[in-house]
């Protein structure tokens, strides 16, 4: 009887670990103009996601890539195709992700601690638990001691941290980003990239990560994705052959600035 | 070196006000002493425009006499205190009810609409008849003229703010009731308190046109009295009390709303388009 249950944990172990965390299966997305007409902004995606992976969408803008986003997130269903979580159809739980936006997307009535600690408590986490993880959630972003200041005392980059904690405050295995470095200014957009490394690298989580900047893809990620223009579609996957461990120098490196430029033509291909 | 700074402005802020504060006394004496000239040289007649002195007489008369404070302020004050707390209860109850669900909103709010854009002292005359000259038809008519500023207001605020924040919301499968209370009404508060303020001195309106038509107390009927004795001085001074009420209930209000909507940088700009 314990045989039976320990083989078939090893199996379930086995198979879980096999799955992909995420898969987008032939996903495709139309919506209806007020005109009536249909349009289609995703056709046919097919992606995986594996556990601990880092995924860049990058691509034209309005190429549908916040769609997917949100598609892959559940906020939208998809008009064809399936999104399976480890396998499983099912649309994925809020306790399984995390999200950042643009902007910061703080609410300005909470402290930057409540702020972060603000998923934690619609998921019903006990306090004794995220309250321990929002401080070394904070001390992980840098922002020590800004905890109990309001979001419109601290610059927009500090407050893009505060969202990057908040996104990992309930511990999800997954993180949706959908352009996070997009509003600040590139040279805070750089530190925020190295750190962002950092975070990952301490926090072993999976990011799909959506950006229109070729360098910051290269820089975070284990595959970019290069999309098309609408209805878009996956142009080409590029695997990053680049050591896990990546700091500022790397960017400097020859291996960096030719993995950019292979992009920067796929990208090109076409035009657009 | 934070401390400093927030000492720094606040020392600031206190000379600010006190500058403020000077200039608007100088107004004051610059009006007082107009009015004066005026009424010296005899540009007007003391029974259209009594002199400053016989002014502050009859408000100092009013000041000190118990009768018109029991009579007359003390119940035009309580007429507009329970009009306002029925109007600001009302709306915002009612203003969530409006927006529940789209189809909601867009079958009534075109009710909404037409019921404000008819002046509610019109009804004033109906609902005497229908409640009778008691306190039920008072409070009513104050109600009714201070409900729409905050209803309104309560709806364009429960609609206000980034629509990202409850996308956050969605996406933790927070229900409606959760992002009602975390998002949606935090969100609102500026635009409540705004609607309040406004109502504050619709209230008082309300107040004294139910008061002009049908009561022997109150600061409205006290309003027609005089005017019936030609006591242009002794309406000078209710004129100085009702506004004195209605600066007192927007300070009290101003006060509220700072504690609660400390964070919003126009808390002040924020009034819903009526």
């Amino acid at each position: 009887m314990t045989d039976v249950c320990a083989i078939d944990e090893l199996v379930n172990h086995k198979s879980r670990n096999k799955m992909p965390l995420l898969s987008i299966n032939g996903v495709s997305k139309s919506y209806e103009t007020r005109r009536g007409d249909n349009v289609l902004a995703i056709g046919e995606v097919n992606l995986q996601l594996a556990e601990q992976e880092f995924v860049s969408l990058i691509g034209p803008s309005g190429c549908g890539k916040s769609t997917l986003l949100h598609v892959a997130s559940g906020l939208l269903r998809p008009t064809t195709g399936q999104v399976l979580v480890r396998g499983e159809s099912r649309p994925i739980r809020a306790e399984e992700f995390g999200m950042v936006f643009q902007d910061a997307v703080l609410f300005p009535w909470l402290t930057i601690r409540q702020n972060i600690e603000m998923p934690a408590q619609v998921l019903r986490i006990p306090k004794h638990v995220y309250r321990q993880r929002s401080t070394q959630l904070i001390e992980l972003v840098g922002l020590a001691n800004f905890g109990d200041m309001y979001p419109r005392e601290l610059s927009g980059g500090m407050q893009q941290r505060a969202s990057i904690a908040r996104s990992l405050i309930h511990d999800p295995e997954l993180l949706f980003m959908d352009e996070p470095f997009g509003a600040v200014d590139a040279i805070t957009r750089e530190a925020l990239n190295i750190e962002l490394q950092r975070i990952r690298t301490v926090a072993r989580k999976s990011v799909l990560f959506v950006t229109h900047s070729i360098a910051e893809a290269v820089f975070l990620s284990d595959r970019v994705v290069v999309m098309s223009s609408r209805p878009s579609q996956i142009r080409s996957v590029i695997d990053i052959d680049l050591p896990a461990e990546r700091g500022p120098e790397l960017i400097e490196s020859p291996e960096f600035d030719s993995i950019v430029r292979k992009i920067h033509r796929e990208l090109g291909r076409h035009g657009h | 070196m934070v401390t400093n700074s927030v000492t720094a402005n606040r020392r600031e802020n206190l000379l600010d006000s006190a500058v403020t504060m000077s200039l608007s006394f100088c107004l004051l004496v610059v009006i007082i002493i107009i009015w004066q000239i005026v009424t010296t040289f005899g540009v007007l007649p003391a029974y259209l425009l009594p002199t400053p002195a016989a002014t502050a007489q009859a408000i100092w008369h009013d000041l000190i006499d118990p009768q018109f404070w029991s009579g007359q302020l003390l119940q035009t004050l309580y007429v507009v205190l329970v009009g306002f707390v029925i109007a600001a209860v009302m709306g915002i109850l009612i203003g969530p009810l409006l927006i529940v669900h789209p189809l909601v909103e867009r079958s009534v709010y075109p009710f909404v609409v037409a019921f404000q854009a008819m002046p509610k002292i019109a009804m004033a005359p109906l609902i005497l008849v229908w409640f009778g000259y008691g306190h039920t038809s008072k409070f009513l008519i104050t109600a009714l003229v201070a409900f729409f500023p905050v209803v309104v207001n309560v709806i364009a605020g429960l609609k206000a703010g980034d629509e990202r924040q409850l996308i956050l919301m969605r996406a933790l499968r927070a229900g409606w009731w959760t992002r009602m209370i975390r998002v949606r009404i935090p969100n609102a508060l500026p635009y409540i308190f705004a609607g309040l303020d406004i109502a504050a001195v619709f209230a008082v309106i309300g107040a004294v046109v139910a008061e002009f038509l049908g009561s022997s107390n109150g600061l409205g009927s006290l309003v027609i009295i005089r005017q019936t004795n030609v006591d242009t001085p002794g309406l000078f001074s209710v004129l100085f009390f009702l506004a004195a009420m209605g600066s007192l209930l927007h300070f009290v209000i101003d006060a509220v709303a700072k504690k609660f909507t400390f964070w919003s940088q126009s808390a002040d700009t924020k009034v819903a388009k009526r």
